[in-house]
């Protein structure tokens, strides 16, 4: 199984060096294996959407690349993660310099109860990014554009976070993740809480995004995944069932599972 | 013909109504359960119900009224002789003088305590208790003793007739409605609820009581002192002479004092209670482990639980020492009923409290907001400081202000800690007195009613009343507010 998925791996070869690798990857909570040995590479300024049935691991997968299921008890993770070929689960590292990294972005929109401003200040100003005002101003500019939302609150600053609409939130949760300048940034089903016109605002900006910073997005929305991810992988009861170019995947699977998922067969 | 026994008659009648209900409507089924609109109970209790409750609230009626008017009958029966002949012996001359003057008029010559004791008199002797060596009295009042005694049983079994008849006409009434389209039900459930209702109101009516009761007590109190006088004076001595002739104070009722003081003894309560609640709560939902989380909260419940008496008795033997000896160690002047022993004590007492509140709003935070600071590399601290009390801020103020009501109205600790002098002073190390223990001072030990010193403590507690309801409203006005927010 292992290997086999190794190979299909390095099929799906990408001009762009690889940015996360993760090797034989199992998560366990408690006594239950949640993901029995993952394979799988990023490859720096791309978008890689994870997709596959409820409970399949993918969400699982995904929060172990910046380490936030160490949040968790009974969570353990065995196998190796390396980040520009560093060992993320090294007992030296510092998670959170890794999260600093390594951003995320929460299935639903989790603004801070405090102004729009200081929402996107906090993870700057947690790492010492900035000191002066007009570099905080900067950077919250720079953060609230790259969102694309910078003209719907520039004259709102001030005002609580939560009192945009869901949309809004969810693009204030990325400007704050991207405020921090990170490599990596996590979504984990960053459009399941929101309408359809919203969900193509923030698709649009995960296409942007990617020249920037490389981007692995769960998603239950298999359009979504066709839409905004030139790879993509297909989890199926803790297992990488397949990863591989998005076109490939979706018009010409290899394993019979993958062609039932993305049929609707079952899901 | 007891009363007891008109209620063991209507609960009878109710579990009669109840079974023969059920099986009437089993029978007009004819067989067929599902042709009924209700499941034959309803039927049963509908019947049961109605026998019961109408003829039950006559019998409560019955008893509210049956006092007084016995009293008013009885009193009326007396004649001008007779109420002369028990006066000469059982008051005293002056009172007599007064009776004889305009004692053509019978009863309403008596004044209200006399009327009370000369009831008692005749209640004592229609009892058989004839305590009575003067056999003069015996002979005026037996006739309205015997008059008494015959009014009871009259009484008693009007009530037994009128009871069974109406439990029983209801029951008969009920019985005969019966039939497979009678709504029992919706009936029965409309009945339930006007109970429950009713329960609900009893609080709402007994805490209007209360109100009205210190209203009207502190209104008849500031006839007496100046409102002005009351919440400005900065001299609080209670004692009044109570004799005209008697040589004694003639009363100050300035009150600052007592407020200080109790603010002063909530203030270092809260000082102990509000960081140690908070820090401990943090800890609890934050930091322990799900092993000592479970065994450390039960145990800050079970403080929460010890009788403030025991909390009094360990703050005036241990504490108060205590203080006092770490005190005139370090030169200075501490009083062995000092401010500062009853404040820390009663902070000990309100963190529980505290803690247990702020806990349930920091657990009511939600994991999303933890996440996405740790996920944008926070430190638990950073996510804690930053993220978790902020959020959790409005449910911790609103703890904080339920906790200082607590401390506010804390009666015993004070009673037993501070002292009884009114001393206006924020010195913690001074005796001070409270609010609290000044109701509880005046109320012990005899008092004439109508004096201004009785009648302070009803001012006082409507103070605290006001005080404690204005903290309690605010704070759940803010935890209310809080939650709305992320439920």
């Amino acid at each position: 199984m292992d290997t086999t998925t190794l190979t299909k791996n390095t099929e799906a070869v990408s001009t762009q060096p690889v940015k996360v690798s993760a090797r034989d990857v199992k998560v366990f909570y408690g006594a239950k294996r949640a993901l029995h040995g993952v394979n799988v590479d990023v490859y720096k300024n791309e978008v890689l959407a994870l997709i596959g049935p409820s409970g399949c691991g993918k969400s699982t997968f995904l929060r172990t690349l910046n380490r936030m299921n160490d949040t968790i008890d009974i969570c353990r993770v065995e196998g190796k993660i390396l980040l520009d070929g560093q060992d993320i689960y090294d007992p030296k590292l510092d998670v959170v310099q890794l999260r600093a990294r390594v951003g995320m972005v929460f299935q639903k929109p989790n603004p801070f109860p405090k102004s729009i401003y200081d929402n996107i200040i906090y993870g700057p100003k947690l790492h010492g990014l900035a000191t002066r005002k007009d570099e905080f101003d900067e950077i919250v500019e720079r953060s609230l554009k790259r969102a694309g939302l910078w003209n719907e609150v520039k004259d709102r600053l001030q005002e609580p976070g939560t009192g945009l609409s869901g949309g809004q939130q969810q693009r204030l949760c990325i400007a704050r993740a991207v405020a921090v300048s990170p490599e990596v940034i996590l979504m984990d089903e960053p459009c399941s809480a929101l309408d359809p016109i919203a969900t193509a605002h923030i698709e649009e900006l995960i296409d942007e995004l990617r020249e920037s910073f490389t981007i692995a997005i769960v998603t239950h929305n298999m359009q979504q995944a066709a839409r905004v991810s030139q790879r993509t992988a297909f989890f199926h009861l803790g297992d990488l069932v397949e990863v591989g170019n998005t076109e490939e995947i979706f018009t010409n699977p290899r394993d019979e599972r993958t062609q039932g998922y993305i049929t609707g067969r079952y899901g | 013909m007891s009363a007891t026994f008109t209620v063991g008659l209507l609960l009878l009648l109710s579990l009669i109504g109840y079974v023969m209900g059920r099986s009437r409507a089993v029978t007009v089924a004819g067989g067929s359960i599902a042709t009924l609109h209700s499941v034959p109970n309803y039927y049963g209790s509908f019947v049961a119900l109605w026998a019961g409750l109408p003829a039950l609230v006559l019998v409560l009626v019955w008893m509210a009224l049956r006092g007084p008017v016995m009293d008013w009958l009885v009193l009326d029966g007396l004649n001008a002789q007779q109420i002369e002949s028990w006066a000469r012996v059982m008051l005293p001359p002056n009172d007599l003088q007064n009776l004889l003057s305009n004692i053509a008029d019978e009863t309403a010559a008596l004044t209200e305590t006399h009327r009370q004791l000369l009831l008692i008199n005749i209640k004592n002797l229609a009892a058989g208790q004839a305590l009575y060596v003067n056999p003069a009295v015996v002979d005026a009042i037996q006739p309205a003793a015997d008059h008494l005694r015959n009014l009871r049983g009259l009484s008693d079994w009007t009530l037994f007739g009128a009871v069974a008849a109406l439990s029983g006409g209801a029951l008969a009434f009920c019985w005969s409605r019966i039939n497979p389209d009678f709504r029992a039900r919706n009936n029965v459930e409309r009945v339930v609820t006007w109970l429950l209702i009713l329960s609900s109101t009893i609080a709402i009516f007994t805490t209007i009581g209360i109100v009205l009761s210190l209203l009207f007590e502190s209104i008849r109190f500031f006839t007496k002192v100046p409102v002005t006088e009351f919440l400005f004076g900065l001299h609080w001595s209670p004692q009044t002479a109570i004799r005209a002739d008697q040589v004694g104070s003639s009363g100050s009722f300035g009150a600052i004092p007592l407020f200080t003081g109790t603010m002063l003894v909530a203030v270092i309560a809260m000082v102990v209670a509000a960081p140690v609640g908070l820090m401990s709560a943090i800890y609890l939902s934050e930091y322990a482990p799900k092993r000592v989380r479970s065994l450390v909260k039960p145990v800050l419940e079970i403080l929460a639980g010890v009788p403030t008496v025991v909390y009094g008795f360990f703050a005036i033997l241990t504490v108060a020492p205590f203080i006092r000896d770490i005190g005139t160690a370090m030169g200075l002047n501490v009083s062995s009923q000092s401010a500062l022993a009853a404040g820390v004590v009663m902070g000990v007492m309100i963190v529980p409290f505290v803690s247990s509140l702020a806990d349930d709003v920091i657990n009511a935070v939600p994991q999303a907001l933890r996440d996405g600071s740790l996920g944008l590399g926070a430190t638990k601290s950073e996510t804690i400081k930053q993220v978790v009390l902020p959020a959790a801020l409005p449910g911790i103020v609103g703890a904080m202000l339920l906790a200082a009501s607590r401390a506010i109205g804390e009666t015993m600790i004070v009673v037993m800690a501070a002292g009884l002098q009114a001393n206006l002073t924020l010195n913690p190390l001074d005796s001070v007195t409270t609010v609290t223990v000044q109701i509880k001072s005046i109320l012990v030990g005899d008092q004439e009613f109508d004096s201004a010193k009785t009648l302070s403590v009803f001012a006082l507690g409507l103070v605290l009343f006001a005080v404690t309801l204005v903290l309690n409203v605010v704070a759940l006005r803010i935890v209310q507010k809080y939650r709305e927010k992320y439920d």
